[in-house]
C-alpha cells in the first residue's frame, strides 16, 4: 500500500517536475538519454511567450476565475440558505426536500453535463421557460460573449476604452479580462452550484445541528428577531463550517475539468477553456508534454496558494493566540474560576 | 421516486418532534402573521425542489421521445410518442453494454481494493508503532491536498513507464488507495478502546487476527462510508481512465457517454440517445444513493441529540 502510494503519487510529482522542464515530445521514456532540459522554457512560453501558448493559458485562467469567483459565493450562500431551511424543526417532509437537493451531487459530471447540454440548448427546456416570461433566451454553449459586456452593451457600449483594450495580460486585453465569463461558461457556473450545493448544504446541517440551541434561545430571551438571530449568532458560530466549505470550494473550483471535456472542449472562442482542461490538450493531444506538465504545475501553485489564504484567513478569525489564551487559561483555572469559560464565548459573539 | 421511499421513514421519524411543536405551537396561538411565513417556506421550498428535480424527470422523459419531439417539446414529461428507440440503438448499435461491464468492473474491484488497503493503512497508523510513521502520516495528509487534476500528466506518465498503459490493471491500480479513505479509517480506528484489542491479545491472537476478527467488525460505519465514497468515486470517475487507457474495449461509462456528445452513432442531436445513456449511467449510483441514504444523510439522526 505504501508502494503503491508512493508509485503513484510521489514518483509521478517528481517525473512530471522533470518533464515540465524537458523537451519531452511523448515518445520513448522522458528519463532517456535523448530527452534534454530546457530549463524554464515551458513556463516562458506560457507565461510570457507572446504567442499562442500563452494566450490560451491567459484565456483558460481568465474564464476559471470567473467561474471562482461566481460559483464560490453563490454555491456558499444557496447551500446555507437550503440547510437553513430544511433544518427547521417543524418541518413536513425534511427527508423528501434534503433528498432531493443533494441529489444532483450523486450523479457523474458527465451525465449531468449531457443533461445541461440540452437543458441550455437553442430550442431546450431553459430557453423555452424565459420565453413564457417575454426573454428570447441565448444560445447558450454557442455563444462566446462575455455577460458583464453584454450588460454594458445595453447602454449602449460597444467596445471597452483604449485604455483596456490595448494593454493586455497574459495575451488577453484587460478589457476582456473584466468582461464576465462567456454566456457558455455561466451554464457551467449554473451548473457548478446546481451540482455541488447539495453536499456543502450536507455539512452546513451537521453544524446547525451540533449548535447548542442556548446561544440561540438567549437571543430569542433578549428579543432579537428572526434575521437578527440567524446573522449575529448563528452565523458566527458557523464560521469553522463556513470556511471548510469556502476552501472545499475553491479547491474544486479551480479543477474544472470533466464538464469541459464533456461538453464544449473550450469551445466556443475559447470561452470555456480552464487551466486544468488546457494541461490535459497540450499534453495528450498536441504532445506538449513540457507545457502541459507545466500548466499543472502552475495551476496546484494557485490552488496552494488559495488554500494557504484561506488558512492564514482561518486563523486570524479562528484561533488566534489572543483568543485562545482564555479558553487555555479558564481551561488550567476552572476548578478554581468556572466564571473563567463565561469570558471567551462572550467575546466571540462579540466579533 | 424519492418521495416514496423517503417520505414514510420520515414520517414516522419526526413524528415525536412535531407532538412537541404542535402543543408548544397551540400554547403561543398561531397567529395568521406565523401561518403566512409557514406557507412562504413551503411555497419556497417546493419551487426549489422542483428546480433540483425536474432536469432529472425531463432527463428520463426526453429518453423515451422521438429525436423530433425532443426539439420541439423539450420540457413536457410525457412523449406524446413513447419510443425505446434510443435504448435499442444505445443496446444493440454502440458499445454501451461493453462500457457498462468496465464500469462495472473498475468500480467493484476498485471499491473492494479500498475497504481492503484503506482500513488495513489506516489501521498500521492508528495502532502500529513503527519507525517513521509520523512520516507516513504527513506524506499521506499531503497527498491528500494535491489536487487530482494535477496529478494526470504524474499519473499517465508512470502508467506508461510501468508499462500498463491501456490495461485493467493501469485503469485501477492508481485508484486502488485513496489518502481519504485512509485517513476516515484511522480517525475511526482511534475512536474504538484499546482496552477491547489487549483482551483479545491476552486471549491469545496475534496482531492480524485482532484487526481481522475484533476491530474491523466493530469498524463497520465507517466500512460503509468507505464503500460509499468508493463506489460513487470509481463510477464516476472520467479523467483517470482517460489517460489511462485508449483501445473501445477499455472504455468506461463515464468515457463513452461523454464521446456520444461528439456526435458519434449518426447525424443530428440525438438528445434521447444521449439523455437515456445518462439515465441509465445515474441509475446505480442513485441506488446506492437510496440504499445508503440513511447514512449519507446521518446529519438528520441529530433531532434527537443528546
Amino acid at each position: 500500500m505504501l508502494i503503491l502510494l508512493g508509485l503513484f503519487l510521489v514518483i509521478p510529482v517528481l517525473m512530471a517536475l522533470w518533464v515540465s522542464f524537458s523537451d519531452w515530445s511523448g515518445r520513448g521514456s522522458p528519463l532517456s538519454g535523448d530527452v534534454n532540459f530546457v530549463g524554464v522554457k515551458n513556463y516562458g512560453a506560457i507565461l510570457s511567450g507572446g504567442g499562442l501558448a500563452e494566450q490560451n493559458f491567459g484565456e483558460a485562467l481568465r474564464n476559471n476565475a470567473w467561474y471562482v469567483v461566481l460559483v464560490v459565493p453563490i454555491q456558499t450562500a444557496v447551500s446555507l440558505f437550503l440547510a437553513v431551511l430544511v433544518n427547521r424543526a417543524v418541518l413536513r417532509g425534511r427527508g423528501f426536500f434534503r433528498t432531493a437537493f443533494y441529489f444532483p451531487s450523486v450523479t457523474s459530471s458527465v451525465a449531468i453535463t449531457v443533461l445541461w447540454l440540452f437543458l441550455f440548448s437553442s430550442t431546450g427546456a431553459v430557453n423555452k421557460v424565459l420565453s413564457w416570461v417575454g426573454i428570447n433566451g441565448p444560445n447558450w454553449f454557442n455563444d462566446p460573449s462575455g455577460i458583464i459586456q453584454n450588460f454594458l452593451r445595453i447602454f449602449g457600449v460597444t467596445s471597452g476604452p483604449a485604455a483596456l483594450t490595448k494593454n493586455s495580460l497574459l495575451g488577453v486585453s484587460w478589457w476582456d479580462w473584466i468582461g464576465g465569463p462567456s454566456v457558455a461558461m455561466t451554464a457551467f457556473i449554473i451548473m457548478g452550484i446546481f451540482t455541488t450545493s447539495g453536499t456543502f448544504m450536507l455539512l452546513f446541517i451537521a453544524a446547525l445541528q451540533n449548535l447548542g440551541g442556548d446561544v440561540t434561545e438567549a437571543a430569542m430571551m433578549d428579543g432579537a428577531n428572526g434575521w437578527q438571530r440567524f446573522w449575529r449568532v448563528t452565523l458566527p458560530q458557523l464560521r469553522p463550517t463556513l470556511f471548510t466549505v469556502l476552501t472545499l470550494g475553491l479547491i474544486g473550483c479551480w479543477q474544472v475539468f470533466d464538464q469541459i471535456y464533456t461538453g464544449t472542449q473550450g469551445a466556443p472562442g475559447n470561452t470555456t477553456l480552464t487551466p486544468a482542461y488546457l494541461s490535459y490538450t497540450a499534453a495528450f493531444q498536441n504532445q506538449q508534454w513540457g507545457q502541459g506538465a507545466a500548466i499543472a504545475f502552475i495551476l496546484f501553485v494557485i490552488i496552494v496558494a488559495f488554500t494557504l489564504f484561506q488558512r492564514w484567513v482561518l486563523k486570524e478569525r479562528k484561533v488566534s493566540k489572543r483568543r485562545m489564551r482564555p479558553y487555555v487559561h479558564a481551561q488550567a483555572l476552572n476548578s478554581r474560576q468556572p466564571g473563567g469559560r463565561q469570558q471567551p464565548s462572550s467575546e466571540r459573539n462579540q466579533s | 421516486m424519492s418521495a416514496t421511499t423517503s417520505e414514510p421513514a420520515e414520517a414516522t421519524r419526526v413524528a415525536p418532534a412535531q407532538g412537541a411543536s404542535g402543543r408548544m405551537r397551540r400554547k403561543r396561538h398561531l397567529t395568521s402573521g406565523r401561518m403566512a411565513a409557514q406557507s412562504v417556506l413551503y411555497a419556497v421550498l417546493v419551487v426549489l425542489a422542483v428546480v433540483y428535480i425536474f432536469p432529472f424527470l425531463i432527463q428520463v422523459a426526453t429518453a423515451f421521445k422521438t429525436n423530433p419531439e425532443a426539439a420541439a417539446n423539450p420540457i413536457s414529461l410525457f412523449p406524446q410518442t413513447w419510443t425505446t428507440a434510443a435504448f435499442q440503438k444505445l443496446f444493440i448499435n454502440s458499445d454501451f453494454p461493453v462500457w457498462f461491464k468496465n464500469s462495472a468492473i473498475v468500480t467493484i474491484v476498485v471499491t473492494l481494493g479500498r475497504v481492503f488497503f484503506d482500513s488495513l493503512a489506516g489501521y498500521a497508523l492508528a495502532r502500529l508503532h513503527f519507525r517513521g510513521r509520523s512520516v507516513i502520516f504527513a506524506g499521506l495528509i499531503a497527498v491528500m491536498s494535491v489536487p487530482a487534476v494535477v496529478l494526470l500528466i504524474p499519473k499517465f506518465l508512470v502508467i506508461n513507464q510501468v508499462g500498463i498503459y491501456d490495461s485493467y490493471t493501469g485503469m485501477i491500480l492508481p485508484l486502488l488507495v485513496d489518502a481519504a479513505g485512509v485517513f476516515i479509517m484511522k480517525g475511526f480506528f482511534e475512536s474504538i478502546p484499546e482496552s477491547v484489542e489487549e483482551q483479545a491479545r491476552i486471549d491469545g491472537a496475534g496482531t492480524f487476527r485482532v484487526f481481522w476478527s475484533v476491530v474491523l467488525p466493530m469498524a463497520t460505519p465507517a466500512l460503509v462510508t468507505i464503500i460509499i465514497l468508493s463506489f460513487q468515486g470509481s463510477w464516476n470517475e472520467l479523467a483517470q481512465f482517460i489517460i489511462s487507457a485508449q483501445s473501445p474495449s477499455l472504455t468506461t461509462l463515464t468515457k463513452g457517454v461523454a464521446s456520444l456528445t461528439s456526435g458519434q452513432l449518426g447525424q443530428g442531436t440525438q438528445y434521447p440517445l444521449k439523455l437515456a445513456a445518462a439515465a441509465l449511467m445515474t441509475i446505480p449510483v442513485a441506488a446506492m444513493f437510496f440504499i445508503f441514504q440513511r447514512r449519507i444523510m446521518n446529519t438528520s439522526e441529530g433531532a434527537v441529540k443528546e
